[in-house]
Order: C-alpha cells, then sequence, then structure tokens
C-alpha cells in the first residue's frame, strides 16, 4: 500500500482481428508488487489480452494508461516505437513459452544475460559479466556454464536463464506467457518457487498468463478468468479458486487433478 | 471480558453457493449471521461438520465472498470491510491484521523449515536474523528437532508439518488469528504446547476465531462458543 | 580494328544508371555510415568480386581522373590488374599504383599506408555491409536496430569473444560507430586500418554489390572502433620490420618462401614497399618509382571485345 497508484490502468481494452474480437472490454488495475493471472482455455483471448497489453498486438478499442518510472502516465497506444522499445529496454521484461523465442540460443549464457545491460549502455565486460554471474546464480544455474550456449541446456535451464535475462535490468513489469507449461512437473515446480521469490524480493508487477490454475494458485495475487475473449470473473486469486462464482471458473476448477 | 471494539464484527452475512455444475443448484449456508470478536478473547464456532464453520472462516479471510451484509475488521481509519474490500485491501489486511492458521501446510518446495517459519515475519519487516531466531524457539517449543530445521518440510512427517504450519500462523504478531482445527491429529504434548500458545495471544490481546473438534483444547481456550448451526438456515433449504 | 562496332559508355554503366548510383552516393555522404539501397547491376565480373566498388568507381570516375586499384593492398594482383585495366578501357583514365598520385583508390581489404589527402576518393569493396548480420538474420529487424540506434547486439559479438577468447579476436571488418551514430562494417579491412578511417581527409565511399548497398564516410568524420572500457579497441600491431624494404609500423603479409615452410614478412601495401625500399633514406627521389601509365588510345575497348 506504500504505491497508491496503479502502474497499469486497462479501460475497455480490445483487440480485433477482422471482424472478430480476440479480446474485449477487459477492465483492471496492475499495482506495483502486485502478480496478475490470467486463466483460461486455449482459445479463451488470453494470449490476445497478453499481446495487447504489451503493444505487440494494436489496441483496437479502450485504453490502457501505464506510469513510467518517472511517475508520469502514458496511453501506450499513443507510444512511438522508439518509446515503446526504450520500455522493453529498461521498463518491462516478456518471459515466453518457448526459451528459445526469448533468447539468443547460439550466444552464451553470460552474453544472453549480458545483452540488456550493454542495450543499455553498459560498457565495461568486467562488471557486465560480474552481473550476469550474479544473476545466473540467483536463477541456480552453475557459474561454470557461463560461458555455454542455452542450446546445451536443460529446459528448465533455459527457462530460468530467459528469467534471468529478463529481470537483469530490474524492469517494473513483466509479461509471461505460461512460463512453466513446457517443463516436467518437478521441473515446474521449482520454476515456480524461483518466480514467486524473485517476485516478492524485487516488488515486480507481473501479468501471468496460464491456463494451469495451480500456477495461479501458487504465485499470483489476482486472477482474471477468460472466455471468449472477455473476463467472466475476477478477483483475489484466493477467492475465484475457493468460491468460483461464473459457471465456467466452477467447470475450470472442477478440472484441476489433486495433488 | 473485554469491552472495547470489535477486532471483528460480524453483520447480516448471507451465503450461498450456486452449484452450476449440478443445474445451478442453490445451497444456501449462512443467513443474517451476526457476531463479534474482541481482542484478548477466543471465540469458538461450533456446531456439527457442515453447518458452515469453516465457511465463516473463509468469509472472513476472503476466500469466499459473501452475498450480502459486512465483515468488518478493525476500527477506526484503519477498518476494512472484507466483504466489499478490493483484493488488494484484502491483501493487505492479510499482511497487517489476520493470520490464518489450518492443519495444512501448502508445501512451498525446497525452502528449509525454519525459513518458512520465519518468513512471515521477514514480509512483514522484522529482520531475518531476528526472524530466524523467534521462529527457532517456536519451532522447539512445538518439539521440531534442530536437525530439521534446514530440510524443506516436504520431506516431514504429516505432523511435523502441521506442526510447522502452527509455528508459521503463529509467529507474526497480528490482531486477529483464524485458527481452522489446528489441533487435529496432534498428540497430547503438542496440543498442549498449541494450547499454551493461544494461551499466550489472548493474554498479549490478540483475538482469535477457531474451529476445535476436539472438547478438550476447545474447553481449555474457548471463552465463547458460537453455535453456527442455530445461525444457518433450515438444512439444504433452497433460496 | 572491331572496337568501333561495339562501344560503351565512358565508365561502363549508361548515364541512368550512373545517376541512380550518385543519388545513393549523396544520400549516403549526407547520413554518414547508413546503408543506402540501390539497384545493383550487373558487370563484367562475378559478384564478389567488387562489383559494388566497380559500379561506385564507373558512378564517380571522370577522364581526368588518375585510378589506382588494390587488392589485400598490392596493385599487382589479378584482380586489381584487371579492375585497372578494365577502367582504363572503359573509363579512358590514368591508372597508377601511387597512393598520392591517384584520384581515386579503389580497395579491397586495406587501405593505403601512405595517408590519403583532401580531395582523393577511395572505394572500398563491401561483401556484407550489415554488421549485426550474423547475430540477427533479419533485415527488417536490423534496420530497425539502426533506425533506433539500439547497438547492444555488436557490444554482445564482443562480449562473446573476451569470454571465449580473453580478448577481442575480430582482426578485420572491426565494427566502427561511425559520427557518433551509425554502426558500419568498415569491409574486411584489417582492424590495423581502422584508426585510419577516423577524421580521415578523403572521401569514403563503401560498395556492397551483391547486397545491393551504398555507405560512405564523408571526409573528417569521427570513426570510433567499438570496445570496452576495461577491453579497448586495440589495433594490430607488427614490431618486426618489413623483410624487403625495412620499413615498420606496415601492415605485413606473411610470404612463405619455400616448401620447407619457410616464410618471411614483408609490406602489404606494394606501392609502399616499392618506395621504401627504393628510397630508404631520401623521401625525394620515391617520384622515380612512378608506374603511372596513360591509357593506350589505340586500342580502346578490347577488354569488351575478347
Amino acid at each position: 500500500m506504500t504505491d497508491e497508484r496503479p502502474l497499469l490502468e486497462v479501460r475497455g481494452a480490445g483487440h480485433r482481428y477482422g471482424l472478430r474480437y480476440g479480446c474485449r472490454d477487459v477492465d483492471f488495475d496492475l499495482w506495483p508488487g502486485e502478480v496478475l493471472a490470467v486463466v483460461g482455455e486455449s482459445g479463451s483471448g488470453k494470449s490476445t489480452l497478453l499481446g495487447t497489453l504489451s503493444q505487440r498486438l494494436e489496441l483496437t478499442e479502450g485504453n490502457i494508461r501505464y506510469r513510467m518510472a518517472d511517475g508520469l502516465p502514458v496511453e501506450l497506444a499513443g507510444l512511438s516505437e522508439s518509446s515503446v522499445r526504450r520500455l522493453w529496454r529498461s521498463e518491462w521484461g516478456f518471459v515466453h513459452q518457448d526459451p528459445a523465442d526469448g533468447l539468443r540460443m547460439h550466444v552464451s549464457a553470460g552474453g544472453n544475460v549480458g545483452e540488456p545491460l550493454m542495450a543499455n549502455g553498459w560498457r565495461h565486460y568486467g562488471r557486465i559479466r560480474e552481473t550476469a554471474a550474479q544473476w545466473l546464480e540467483r536463477v541456480e544455474i552453475p557459474a561454470d556454464r557461463i560461458d555455454d550456449h542455452p542450446s546445451t541446456f536443460s529446459g528448465g535451464m533455459r527457462q530460468r536463464l530467459q528469467i534471468a535475462r529478463n529481470l537483469v535490468v530490474s524492469p517494473r513489469l513483466v509479461f509471461m506467457d505460461e512460463p512453466t507449461s513446457g517443463l516436467d512437473v518437478s521441473v515446474q515446480a521449482r520454476l515456480l518457487d524461483l518466480i514467486r521469490s524473485l517476485v516478492s524480493d524485487l516488488g515486480l508487477a507481473v501479468v501471468v498468463v496460464t491456463h494451469d490454475l495451480a500456477v495461479a494458485r501458487l504465485i499470483s495475487h489476482r486472477t482474471l478468468v477468460m472466455k471468449d475473449g472477455r473476463v467472466i470473473e475476477s478477483g483475489l486469486t484466493d477467492r475465484v479458486l475457493d468460491d468460483p462464482h461464473a459457471a465456467y471458473t466452477q467447470l475450470l476448477v472442477s478440472s484441476v487433478l489433486q495433488g | 471480558m473485554n469491552r472495547q471494539t470489535p477486532i471483528l464484527a460480524v453483520s447480516a452475512i448471507d451465503k450461498t453457493f450456486t452449484m452450476h455444475l449440478q443445474g445451478g443448484q442453490r445451497l444456501a449456508v449462512l443467513e443474517r449471521l451476526e457476531f463479534e470478536v474482541f481482542p484478548g478473547e477466543c471465540v469458538v464456532l461450533g456446531g456439527p461438520s457442515g453447518a458452515g464453520k469453516s465457511t465463516i472462516l473463509k468469509l472472513v479471510y476472503g476466500n469466499y465472498a459473501a452475498d450480502r451484509g459486512r465483515i468488518v475488521l478493525g476500527a477506526g481509519t484503519g477498518a476494512v470491510d472484507i466483504a466489499a474490500a478490493d483484493p488488494r485491501s484484502v491483501l493487505a489486511a492479510r499482511r497487517h491484521t489476520m493470520g490464518y492458521v489450518s492443519q495444512f501446510l501448502r508445501c512451498v518446495p525446497r525452502v528449509p523449515a525454519l525459513q518458512v517459519v520465519a518468513e512471515p515475519l521477514v514480509e512483514r519487516g522484522v529482520a531475518p536474523d531476528e526472524a530466524r531466531e523467534r521462529a527457532a524457539d517456536l519451532l522447539t517449543r512445538l518439539s521440531i528437532p534442530p536437525r530439521l530445521w534446514s530440510l524443506p518440510p516436504a520431506t516431514f512427517s504429516g505432523g511435523e508439518q502441521q506442526r510447522v504450519n502452527i509455528a508459521r500462523g503463529f509467529l507474526p504478531e497480528l490482531p486477529l488469528l483464524l485458527l481452522d482445527e489446528p489441533t487435529a491429529s496432534l498428540d497430547a504434548r503438542n496440543r498442549d504446547a498449541v494450547i499454551e500458545l493461544i494461551r499466550e495471544k489472548r493474554s498479549r490481546g490478540v483475538g482469535m476465531l477457531g474451529i476445535f473438534h476436539d472438547v478438550q483444547v476447545r474447553t481449555a481456550v474457548a471463552d465463547r462458543v458460537l453455535d453456527v448451526e442455530a445461525l444457518a438456515p433450515g438444512a439444504g433449504a433452497a433460496a | 580494328m572491331t572496337a568501333d562496332l561495339i562501344g560503351y559508355n565512358v565508365g561502363y554503366l549508361d548515364e541512368q544508371t550512373k545517376r541512380m548510383i550518385r543519388r545513393a552516393l549523396l544520400k549516403a555522404v549526407a547520413i554518414p555510415g547508413f546503408q543506402v539501397p540501390f539497384a545493383s547491376r550487373e558487370v563484367p565480373m562475378p559478384r564478389g568480386w567488387g562489383t559494388g566498388g566497380v559500379q561506385v568507381t564507373a558512378a564517380i570516375i571522370g577522364e581526368q581522373d588518375v585510378l589506382k586499384v588494390i587488392d589485400q593492398g598490392a596493385d599487382d594482383t589479378t584482380n586489381a590488374v584487371s579492375i585497372r585495366n578494365f577502367f582504363r578501357s572503359v573509363a579512358h583514365v590514368e591508372t597508377t599504383t601511387r597512393t598520392d598520385e591517384a584520384t581515386i583508390i579503389q580497395t579491397r581489404h586495406r587501405i593505403p599506408e601512405t595517408p590519403l589527402a583532401e580531395g582523393q576518393v577511395i572505394v572500398y569493396q563491401v561483401p556484407m555491409p550489415e554488421p549485426l548480420r550474423f547475430l540477427e538474420p533479419r533485415e527488417t529487424e536490423t534496420r530497425r536496430l539502426h533506425a533506433l540506434e539500439e547497438y547492444g547486439l555488436m557490444f554482445v559479438k564482443l562480449y562473446e569473444d573476451i569470454a571465449r577468447f580473453g580478448h577481442i579476436a575480430k582482426t578485420y571488418d572491426y565494427p566502427v560507430l561511425v559520427g557518433g551514430r551509425y554502426l558500419m562494417a568498415p569491409s574486411p579491412i584489417p582492424s590495423f586500418d581502422n584508426p585510419k578511417m577516423h577524421m580521415n581527409p578523403a572521401l569514403q565511399l563503401f560498395g556492397a554489390g551483391r547486397e545491393k548497398r551504398i555507405y560512405a564516410v564523408p571526409p573528417f568524420t569521427s570513426v570510433e572502433s567499438l570496445g570496452f572500457e576495461d577491453f579497448p579497441f586495440e589495433p594490430q600491431r607488427f614490431d618486426d620490420p618489413c623483410a624487403i624494404c625495412g620499413a615498420t609500423g606496415g601492415y605485413l603479409d606473411e610470404v612463405i618462401t619455400d616448401d620447407a615452410g619457410g616464410s618471411m614478412f614483408v609490406c602489404s601495401d606494394t606501392d609502399h614497399c616499392e618506395r621504401t625500399a627504393a628510397a630508404p633514406n631520401d623521401t625525394t627521389s620515391t617520384a622515380t618509382t612512378s608506374t603511372t601509365t596513360r591509357p593506350n588510345p589505340a586500342t580502346p575497348n578490347t577488354k569488351a571485345i575478347a
């Protein structure tokens, strides 16, 4: 409650593919330090929403207001391409489902983590390498793998490397698209635990898209449930999952394997 | 009894579950629920299983949404109506005002027991060293041997996990504690330790709302017993 | 004697093509280091043999120009000789091997040791104009990176070198930042030559025929070779003198001298070497080694007829 203004204010946001809406009428605020899960089955519009929020897809209708690091609110749709890219360099991160989409597979682990620093003007090799090494340690990648290519890493290691690459510049807002769904269950648990602790240590705001309610339960504070492009239920994650109101949410919750 | 402002004031709460997967069947669990919990008292929810005792705890903690009514936590400017609050305010209330102790530990993989217990304190701004010290004291009182402290509780026995969870729930100093059968299946010695913890909390002015099936524990800790069945609508009544 | 039956326009290319290339050149000079697309034409040599440089030279050359062509610093290699002969026949220009006498120097892989002067033009043959290409294969994306001045990626390449070899291993086509703005590939010149590009009084033009790009560094423009604060750019150095002329401080090639693996290090710049050898202590006599050749009016366009 220290920060009294939302980082992201989304009002009536929608994206249309031709004549059909991918998502529509989405409203929410995201506050610093808050993790928002967007759940729903494939085709529900959750990935479209993520794309629209992250400026990868055009905002067809509505407003998305983002408060910049300097405190000024901006309408994302009105930003120039270079301003959006500046946000990506310094304030935003995106964790892809497939780490190969978010990493340079033929650049060493250290180079992958160091690249965002270099993009932000770091020009001291020793400090770049030291920072990269610290981040590898933080995401539990052995220090002696710093010069290895991610193509030689396991799936879980690649995903952890992708997370390090995203967090190394201390972003304020991170988008995650099914960050654990490509991984074995045991590896998932480890990764979720890592995400959970990094998010709380760094006070990140996160929008995480997942079809897995257990992921929402473990790492998110709040949940939006999407169906047919609309948010049909939202609230505190515990509340949405323990006392689902919408028929569809009840179906989702009842379909979870108990473990 | 302490007749100051209540730490928890529940008024005119209705709670119905609509089971869409069963043809939209509606299950009325609570109707016009009213009660208060004052600082320094332990209110025990009584009544048979299915009467809605757990529902009440979950409503207060914000896991369930009430159909109508008010669940006011705290007093004065810091008061918050959980039934109407936005998620952030509920989370803030959980952080600063109320704790929940259940018998089940949601295991965090790979985190050592000592850290699991100390974490809520650290999150609330206590220095990590001090938090670990206090966590260690509490684990000792609940007979978790030091050799286990550095291991993740996921590897513990059920009883040990339960006690780790109790320690985690009791450690932070919060004005209201919700106790969901914390003593179920504990041995006599540990049960006594928990009773002792509850009494200490009470003497420090903490308000508590709990469910205890164990008559002995209930007698030992309850200042009042609230008969939930008497508050509930007719069994199975459809609204 | 059939020379008059087939004639070429002066400079081989037609006037419209030359104008198109000159427009690209003007734009390139206006935006130092920026790659300007142009409609690269066929010229009578294979792509990859300097077609970009030849087209740039053809677009700017006039009959009063004196042309020098070098390949790896040498005036006497096949490619250099052929291109020199080509322009002597299609543009009727004088050619020379002397750096200081030339008005236009077309080069592959070297910058002459003799400092260039104001008024001279050096034309580089460029195989791969995009310095980010091997890091980012998408042309749309590299263009965007240039437009938004996002050059972190180039430093990733240097980082990888240091991580793997302990130093920046790139010794040719070493990336530079032109005018403090555009990242540029200097063509595969040795990094030894990089410092010569900085604030050079000559006009530097770059042509990539296969890749259809032209770019330029106007006279007296800053050209900074990239590096880290703790691993700054370091040009190659040669401690030994040239085995032929004894000059120091020049770029040396290793020449194999026998089947037993014997070798010696000699100047890569043949003009510089010859003149140093001829006048070890007397700079005034270097003019005697001039090998300026006048075009032979009796045999115009002979190459094209064959």
